[in-house]
């Protein structure tokens, strides 16, 4: 296709101003690719003179900070495991058993869902764990990210299952297959790139969560690196820039890591709200 | 007995939805109707109202409408104005414009330019909250924060911005954290309707705004009504900010979830945070009633 | 093998019924089509027999056995489904070999036999690959395959062919009545495609809106249809359908209609009935049945050319009549039609079907069975 002057022109055009956005964006966070290398890094932008890892040794070397990514692995996995098996039954019995009023669970669900959010729940939450004796404990945080974050979960991956033709489980059924040898080898296997879908959204909203460990912990050795990052800052309240840098950094791979796979697995599709 | 046949039974069903059904009702619905219990009494975190607290009836809400403070900075008034300011500026305009600009752009850039600008737009929504709260800290330092180094660049005053305009900067901050939300929702959108709506404006001779004001936007309509209910619904209850300003200086981006935080945990109060937190649930209900009604109704459509 | 029955059976989903109490009996190694519009029930009707459906009530019996609320594992049968339900996740030969798999056999009988299967089918060479690494036409064939794999009292074909193209389809049809003859299987085939139905069936139970219409061999569904809904959806183009006013004339039938001119029909017994309830019938012609004549011919059918279509070794002639009509005739090719105007095409009086006014086929005196 041959394109006027002014197509063109408007190309190059919209070509610029979404490479103007795209800096913008970039800006507040180019600070992190130099910083966490830089041993003397201050909040400035500065290439670092030499590039080093010595603030990635430190940090590794603070036994607070590592428990931290270790206590975020545990609550994360945890919460995870707990959503992606839960959500995924449920969301098979709402899509493929004809309950009575399944349509109204799901109504309520997501209503319920949208309604009670962290901010709005936090003081009720609160005493439920602490009059059930589970306070400042994983499983505390565990259950109460289940719990939010089950609602959507099921709301996806019912979406996912609705969008799964019948006729794998009947056909299955047919050949002499039970309904729970359908559910295993045909089902489940098919339904997989949703839960995947699920897994990943869990995993990151988990992780990268600050209200809800921040309210239910007290012990240091349970603090996840969303709240033991603050170690990172002196006795006055100020940062101490370089560990902060390198931590920050080492505390987001994850984050990245399952972006890049998403992204490279189902080439970051839309999966109608991955972040709640 | 006449029963049909369904993929799953009934037995199985309920068993399968069993533990969803145990975690979200402790976790979600009980926390619903508790909270709204805790604000009729004067429950604090210690002292003796921790045990037995007394049923005080509708005082923490007299306490909240009290116009004698009502909009007094770091009351309850001034927080609510404050988060109504905030979601319309950072979410309906902010995020909902940016957004609906970039999936535009999206559709005509080269490939990986988009790709690019996609990846810095993302990275700002999916990185954990505390990480970004530090990273626009680092940007805004007076001394040597990106902004400032930028603006002096350019010959243009630096400013302490966290302490000058602490609103501006946390709906700047929220508009530039959630717009991948919105163009994801429109990119997707747009990229279900056919090209060839689009190629048969191009041959009638549309230009680039007459084809978005006349086929992109009003087959995107629905899709522009999710994305403003849910953008408005999670910054409304929105609590990162917190990590970058602490609801300071002075109370001036103490939005509603930092202030319930302040008054449950803070000052211990708990059957004031309750309180706010049933008025926070009351306008996500009437949110997520808008919604769900009208999402209702496109099913229906989609039906017939 | 074994014999299918269905005994008064009715399903209904809410207050709609899908199908209104049925009955009739598929005798063993029969080749049986369910033909009819979308939404007639011949695919619930199949989806009864599979169990993957409830009646709402009545009974089905499949060889000795009631079947109605058995569960779809238990009764022996296969089913090859419109879209395929080919596992995305396993490769053809584990697609295959699945329902010998949940019948407990072991790996190495499994794919032996998996293999005899595909090679049959022509699709031995592919048993590695995914199912979206095949064709349509091969997907096709591992469906049918993994209905084969194993020893099946009944099977069933949902729309099997439907989403092929032309020429593929043509071809699974013929291999599909080849196995048929093979196997001599019993089977229950649903169509909406009269012309699959003709080409497979033993019989054919033409349905409409819940309930058959006809069941009978496919000759005698076209020949005889025994209503104006068999006569409209069976053949290709459909025969055509005249409302004319029915005269007796010196013990003889005429018929008349615009550019319609029908003497000297045999006056039968059906006919004096039919006529006794008034004047109203409904003619039927078939397209092949008509060929080029003149206004003064014994039976006309005549009005004004309205397309001229050809078809290779036939041509298809569409003329209108006066009142709007219009009439198509299936010729051949190197018969020319000259004019445009008063187009006239004749046909033997024995060819002519009668339907009365309520659209039930009259039957000549003395009609034997074809």
């Amino acid at each position: 296709m041959r394109l006027s002057f002014g197509q063109l022109l408007a190309r190059i055009g919209f070509s610029a101003l979404a490479a103007i956005i795209g800096i913008l964006f970039a800006l507040p966070l180019i600070w992190f690719i130099f910083a966490p290398f830089n041993a003397r890094a201050e909040l400035g932008i500065a290439i670092p003179d030499p590039w080093t890892l010595q603030n990635f040794m430190t940090v590794f070397g603070n036994g607070f900070a590592m428990r931290g990514l270790l206590n975020s692995l545990i609550q994360s996995v945890g919460g995870v495991i707990l959503v992606a098996a839960a959500a995924t039954l449920a969301a098979y019995a709402l899509s493929r058993s004809s309950i009575p009023g399944k349509s109204m669970i799901t109504y309520i669900l997501l209503l319920f869902s949208s309604v009670v959010s962290g901010t709005a729940a936090m003081v009720p939450i609160f005493l439920i764990v602490s009059s059930v004796g589970l306070m400042d404990t994983h499983i505390a945080v565990i259950l109460v990210f289940a719990g939010g974050l089950l609602p959507t979960a099921m709301f996806i991956l019912r979406d996912f299952i609705d969008g799964i033709p019948k006729t794998y489980e009947e056909s299955a059924m047919v050949a002499g297959a039970s309904p729970v040898q359908a559910f295993f080898d045909v089902a489940l296997p098919v339904i997989r790139p949703g839960i995947v879908v699920v897994v990943v959204w869990a995993f990151v909203n988990i992780w990268g969560s600050f209200l809800i460990p921040f309210i239910l912990l007290r012990s240091d050795d349970l603090m996840p690196s969303s709240v033991a990052i603050y170690s990172f800052y002196s006795e006055a309240g100020t940062p101490i820039v370089t560990l902060l840098a390198a931590y920050s950094l080492i505390y987001s791979l994850p984050v990245v890591a399952l972006y890049l796979f998403v992204s490279w697995k189902f080439g970051f599709r839309f999966f109608g709200g991955i972040k709640a | 007995m006449k029963k049909n046949f369904s993929l799953l039974s009934h037995r199985a069903g309920a068993a399968f939805l069993a533990p969803a059904a145990a975690l979200v009702g402790v976790f979600v619905l009980l926390p619903f109707f508790w909270v709204i219990f805790v604000s009729f009494t004067n429950r604090t975190l210690l002292g003796k109202t921790a045990l037995n607290p007394d049923f005080v009836g509708l005082a923490n809400y007299f306490q909240l409408f009290d116009p004698a403070t009502f909009f007094t900075r770091g009351q309850f008034g001034f927080s609510l104005i404050l988060t109504t300011q905030f979601v319309l500026l950072s979410a309906l305009v902010g995020q909902a414009l940016l957004g609906l600009l970039l999936a535009w752009l999206m559709q005509t850039i080269p490939p990986a330019l988009k790709r690019i600008v996609e990846t810095a737009v993302i990275a700002a929504w999916i990185l954990p909250e505390v990480v970004i709260g530090f990273a626009w800290f680092a940007f805004l330092d007076y001394d040597n924060g990106t902004l400032n180094m930028i603006l002096r660049g350019l010959g243009l005053p630096a400013g302490d911005f966290l302490l000058q305009q602490p609103f501006w900067v946390i709906v700047i901050f929220n508009t530039w954290r959630g717009a991948a939300f919105s163009m994801m929702l429109f990119n997707s959108a747009f990229a279900s309707i056919p090209p060839s709506y689009f190629q048969a404006a191009d041959v009638a001779g549309a230009s680039s705004w007459q084809k978005f004001r006349d086929i992109g936007l009003p087959l995107i309509r629905g899709h522009v009504v999710t994305d403003l209910i849910l953008i408005t619904m999670w910054t409304f209850n929105v609590f990162t900010p917190f990590i970058l300003t602490n609801g300071g200086p002075s109370y001036r981006t103490e939005l509603l979830s930092i202030y319930n935080y302040r008054i449950a945990f803070r000052e211990f109060d708990f059957g004031k945070g309750a309180a706010v937190g049933v008025i926070i649930m009351l306008i996500n209900l009437a949110f997520a009633l808008i919604y769900l009604s009208f999402g209702r109704k496109k099913a229906k459509a989609v039906q017939e | 093998m074994a014999s299918v029955e269905f005994q008064n059976v009715t399903k209904s989903f809410g207050s709609f019924n899908a199908v209104s109490d049925i009955s009739f009996k598929v005798a063993d190694g029969e080749f049986i089509c369910l033909l009819g519009p979308s939404g007639c029930g011949k695919t619930t009707s199949l989806r009864m027999i599979a169990g993957l459906e409830t009646p709402s009530s009545g009974k089905i019996m499949i060889g000795p056995d009631d079947v109605t609320h058995l569960h779809p594992k238990d009764r022996q049968i296969s089913m090859v489904f419109q879209d395929y339900a080919l596992y995305p996740h396993m490769n053809l030969a584990d697609n295959i070999a699945y329902p010998l798999k949940v019948r407990g056999e072991s790996v190495e009988k499994r794919h032996k036999r998996a293999k005899e299967v595909a090679d049959v089918l022509k699709i031995g060479d592919l048993l590695q690959r995914l199912p979206s690494q095949i064709s349509g036409g091969q997907q096709q064939r591992t469906s049918l395959a993994r209905a084969l794999v194993y020893p099946s009292r009944v099977y069933l074909f949902d729309e099997p062919l439907s989403n092929l193209d032309a020429k593929l389809r043509l071809e699974a049809r013929g291999f599909l009545n080849h196995l048929q003859r093979d196997m001599g299987m019993t089977a229950v085939y649903v169509t909406h495609d009269q012309a699959e139905a003709m080409a497979l069936a033993t019989r054919i139970a033409v349905m409409d809106r819940g309930r058959i219409v006809q069941f009978a061999p496919p000759i005698e569904i076209y020949r005889r249809p025994a209503t104006t809904f068999v006569a409209n959806f069976v053949g290709n183009p459909p025969m055509n359908m005249i409302p004319v006013e029915g005269i007796v004339e010196s013990e003889q039938l005429q018929l008349r209609a615009h550019g319609v001119l029908v003497r000297n029909l045999p006056l039968s017994q059906g006919i004096k009935a039919a006529l006794g309830k008034g004047a109203a019938l409904t003619l039927g012609v078939r397209p092949e049945h008509l060929s080029m004549g003149t206004i003064n011919d014994t039976n006309t059918l005549s009005g004004n050319l309205f397309a001229n279509e050809n078809m290779g070794p036939e041509k298809l002639v569409t003329f209108e009549r006066q009142d709007g009509g219009r009439v198509t005739a299936r010729i051949f090719t190197d018969d020319m039609v000259e004019t445009t105007e008063n187009v006239a095409f004749t046909f033997d009086g024995a060819h002519a079907t009668l339907f009365d006014a309520e659209g039930k086929r009259i039957a000549a005196d003395g009609e034997r069975p074809l």
